[in-house]
C-alpha cells in the first residue's frame, strides 16, 4: 500500500505544466497535443497566443529563418520608473522570453518565396513598440526594399512602449515611413494581426499592409479597454474589436485560421511578384 | 534642424541675407534657456490644458488672412474636432489643418474636446492631398488629448485613419510645418504631426499616452496621473532635448492664455521664417530629410560585430539538451 502524507497538498487533477484550460469552451487540453495543434483548441478552435519562436516555426520554412539584429537592446532614455525601473522590466522580460526585445526580424522563405519576416512577441512587455522594435522593423523594411523581397510582419502588441515616452510615439512615424517606401517601390507588404494588436502598432504599420490578415478571435482595436473606460467612462461592448468585427467593418482582408495562414500568405506573395520582376501578365 | 540648415541655409547672416527673417526668430532652440526654472510636469500639463489657451481657430484668425474653411471627409461627415482650410500667410496661400478644442463646456461638447473621429483624420488627409496637388505649403496645428476612443470611432477605423494620415504626411511632396499648440496626445496628435519642422509653444506637451491613460495602465489608477506625467518627460524643454520638437515658440509672460495676440504674433513670425526656408528646398531633398528626421528617433544599443560571442553553453546544458 502506498503511504500518503496526510499534511501534503492533494495532487492536482490537471497540473498546469501538463494541461491548459481553454478560456473559450472550458475544455481541458493536454499541452503536448495543444502544441501539436499549433496552439489551437481541438474542441472549439480557440486560437491561443503564440510566442515568436512558435510563430516562426509555423510560418517560415524549416531552418530558413536567419535572424538579424538579434543583439539590439534598448537604453533607458527617460530613466523611467513606475513600480519597477524600465531596465528591470526589460531584464525580466528577457529572462521570461529569451529574446532581447519584443520583435524578431530576419530573412526566411515562406513556401520557397524569399521574404523579410518580422514576428512580434506579446510576452515581452506586451509586445510594446519602443526604440528597438521600431528600429528593427524599419531595418527589416529597408532590407526588403534593398533586396526587393516581400515584407511580412506578424503583429502582436499592446501599442507603443510607455516607458520610452515620446520617443516610442515617434516609432509610429518611423515605421510608417519605412513601409511607405515599400509601397512606392511596389514591394509587397503583408501584415498579419494576431491576438492582440492594439494602440500605436495598429495605428501605424500594421494597418498599412497591401494585404491585412487577422487570426480568428484576435483582439484588434485602437484603444485598450482600460483607456476607454478612463477616458469616456463607458465600456466597449463585448465582441467589439475582434478580428471578425474588423472584417465586417472593412479593415482586414481576411480572417485566416492558423492552420491555413502560411499557405494563404504564400498565395498572395506568389500573386504579387515584386514590381519589375517576372511579370505575371505581359500587359 | 542640422541637415535642413545645410541645404536651406540658416539665414543667421543678418539683415543683408536677402531680407528674410532669421530662422530662430522668437524661437528657443536650446534648453539652456531653462536652467533651473523648469515648471513641473504636472504644471505643464495644466497649462497646456488651460481652457483659455488659444485654440486652433484663435490662432488661425490671428496668424492667417482670408481663412476659408473646408468641411467634410467626402465619405461620412464633417468632424468639428478638426478644422481645415485654405488661408493666406503673408499674402501667399497655404493649407491649414488643426485640431480644435472649445473655450467653454458647450463649445467643447460640440468639438468633442478636440478628440477627432476617423472622419476628422480623413478630412485632414483630403486637405493634405490638396496642398500637394496645388503646391501649397501645409501648416498643421496640434492640440488634442488624443483620438476619440469610443465605440463609433473603432467601428469606423480610428487606427487605420491615423496610420493613413501619418503615411500621407510622411511622403507629402510639399513643405510641412507642425505647431503643437497645447496638448499633443499620442497617435491622435502624431496623425497631424509629421512635418519637416516641428515647433511647439513653450508650455505645450507631447506624449505617447495621456498621463491619465498611462496611470490607468501602469499604476492601475487614473489618480496617479501626476506621477505618470513626471515620468513621461512630456514638457517643452524635455521635447527639445529628445529632438521631438525642433524649437519652442516663446509664450508671453504668464502663458499663452494671457495674451492670444502676442502668442499668435510669435507663431506667425516662426511660421513665416520656417516656410521661407523650406520652400527653397527641392521637394526630393525635403522628402528624404523628412524621412531621416523621423528615422533617427530611437536609442538602441548594439554590440558591434564580434563584440559579443554567444556565451558558451555550460556542459550540463549540453547534456540535458537545452
Amino acid at each position: 500500500m502506498r503511504l500518503r502524507n496526510p499534511f501534503g497538498r492533494k495532487p492536482k487533477e490537471f497540473p498546469s505544466h501538463l494541461w491548459t484550460q481553454c478560456p473559450n469552451c472550458g475544455e481541458m487540453l493536454f499541452n503536448k497535443q495543444l502544441a501539436r495543434n499549433q496552439s489551437v483548441c481541438t474542441n472549439c478552435g480557440h486560437h491561443f497566443k503564440l510566442g515568436a519562436k512558435e510563430r516562426l516555426e509555423l510560418l517560415a520554412d524549416a531552418r530558413s529563418f536567419s535572424e538579424t539584429d538579434a543583439d539590439m537592446v534598448s537604453s533607458d532614455p527617460l530613466g523611467f520608473v513606475d513600480s519597477k525601473t524600465y531596465p528591470d522590466r526589460i531584464a525580466a522580460a528577457q529572462a521570461k522570453t529569451g529574446h532581447k526585445d519584443a520583435v524578431l526580424t530576419g530573412t526566411a522563405t515562406i513556401s520557397d518565396i524569399p521574404v523579410v519576416l518580422a514576428v512580434m512577441d506579446f510576452e515581452f512587455m506586451g509586445g510594446s513598440m519602443g526604440s528597438v522594435v521600431g528600429e528593427k522593423l524599419t531595418r527589416a523594411a529597408e532590407r526588403a526594399l534593398a533586396d526587393r523581397a516581400p515584407l511580412v510582419i506578424v503583429a502582436a502588441s499592446g501599442g507603443a512602449r510607455m516607458q520610452e515616452g515620446t520617443i516610442a510615439l515617434m516609432q509610429l512615424a518611423k515605421t510608417v515611413a519605412a513601409v511607405t517606401r515599400l509601397d512606392e517601390a511596389g514591394v509587397p507588404f503583408v501584415s498579419v494581426l494576431t491576438d492582440p494588436t492594439t494602440g500605436g502598432v495598429l495605428a501605424s504599420f500594421a494597418s498599412l499592409g497591401d494585404i491585412v490578415l487577422a487570426e480568428p478571435g484576435a483582439l484588434i482595436g485602437f484603444s485598450g479597454a482600460r483607456v476607454t473606460s478612463e477616458t469616456i467612462g463607458e465600456k466597449l461592448p463585448k465582441g467589439f474589436q475582434r478580428a471578425e468585427f474588423l472584417l465586417d467593418h472593412g479593415f482586414v482582408d481576411q480572417v485566416v485560421p492558423r492552420a491555413q495562414l502560411k499557405e494563404r500568405i504564400a498565395f498572395f506573395l506568389g500573386a504579387f511578384r515584386v514590381a519589375g520582376q517576372d511579370l505575371r501578365w505581359s500587359l | 534642424m542640422g541637415m535642413l540648415e545645410r541645404i536651406a541655409g540658416s539665414r543667421r547672416a543678418g539683415p543683408e541675407g536677402n531680407g528674410h527673417l532669421p530662422v530662430d526668430a522668437g524661437l528657443i532652440t536650446d534648453t539652456a534657456a531653462y536652467a533651473g526654472e523648469r515648471p513641473t510636469a504636472w504644471q505643464a500639463v495644466q497649462t497646456a490644458r488651460n481652457i483659455g489657451r488659444p485654440h486652433a481657430l484663435d490662432v488661425i484668425s490671428r496668424v492667417f488672412d482670408r481663412f476659408q474653411e473646408l468641411h467634410g471627409d467626402r465619405g461620412f461627415r464633417d468632424d468639428p474636432a478638426i478644422v481645415a482650410g485654405i488661408a493666406e500667410l503673408g499674402g501667399r496661400p497655404v493649407v491649414v489643418v488643426g485640431q480644435q478644442k472649445g473655450a467653454s463646456t458647450e463649445e467643447n461638447i460640440e468639438r468633442n474636446f478636440g478628440m477627432p473621429y476617423p472622419e476628422g483624420y480623413r478630412k485632414a488627409i483630403r486637405c493634405y492631398r490638396l496642398a500637394e496637388k496645388f503646391h501649397l505649403p501645409l501648416v498643421t496645428l496640434v492640440d488634442t488629448p488624443g483620438a476619440y476612443p469610443g465605440p463609433e470611432a473603432e467601428e469606423r477605423g480610428q487606427a487605420e485613419a491615423i496610420a493613413s494620415s501619418i503615411q500621407v504626411m510622411s511622403r507629402l511632396a510639399t513643405p510641412i510645418v507642425v505647431v503643437v499648440l497645447g496638448e499633443g496626445g499620442s497617435g491622435g496628435a502624431l496623425a497631424l504631426g509629421v512635418g519637416d519642422v516641428v515647433l511647439a509653444l513653450e508650455n505645450a506637451i507631447y506624449s505617447v499616452i495621456s498621463p491619465e491613460g498611462s496611470a490607468a495602465i501602469l499604476w492601475r489608477s487614473a489618480a496617479e496621473a501626476e506621477r505618470a506625467a513626471q515620468a513621461m518627460k512630456l514638457a517643452g524643454p524635455d521635447l527639445l532635448e529628445t529632438g521631438v520638437v525642433d524649437a519652442l515658440i516663446k509664450e508671453p509672460t504668464g502663458g499663452a492664455h494671457t495674451d492670444h495676440d502676442a502668442t499668435a504674433a510669435a507663431i506667425k513670425t516662426a511660421l513665416v521664417a520656417q516656410l521661407e526656408r523650406l520652400v527653397r528646398v527641392p521637394v526630393a531633398d525635403l522628402l528624404s530629410l523628412r524621412y531621416e528626421r523621423f528615422r533617427s528617433f530611437g536609442t538602441v544599443v548594439e554590440p558591434r560585430a564580434g563584440e559579443v560571442a554567444a556565451p558558451p553553453r555550460p556542459w550540463w546544458r549540453r547534456v540535458i539538451g537545452r
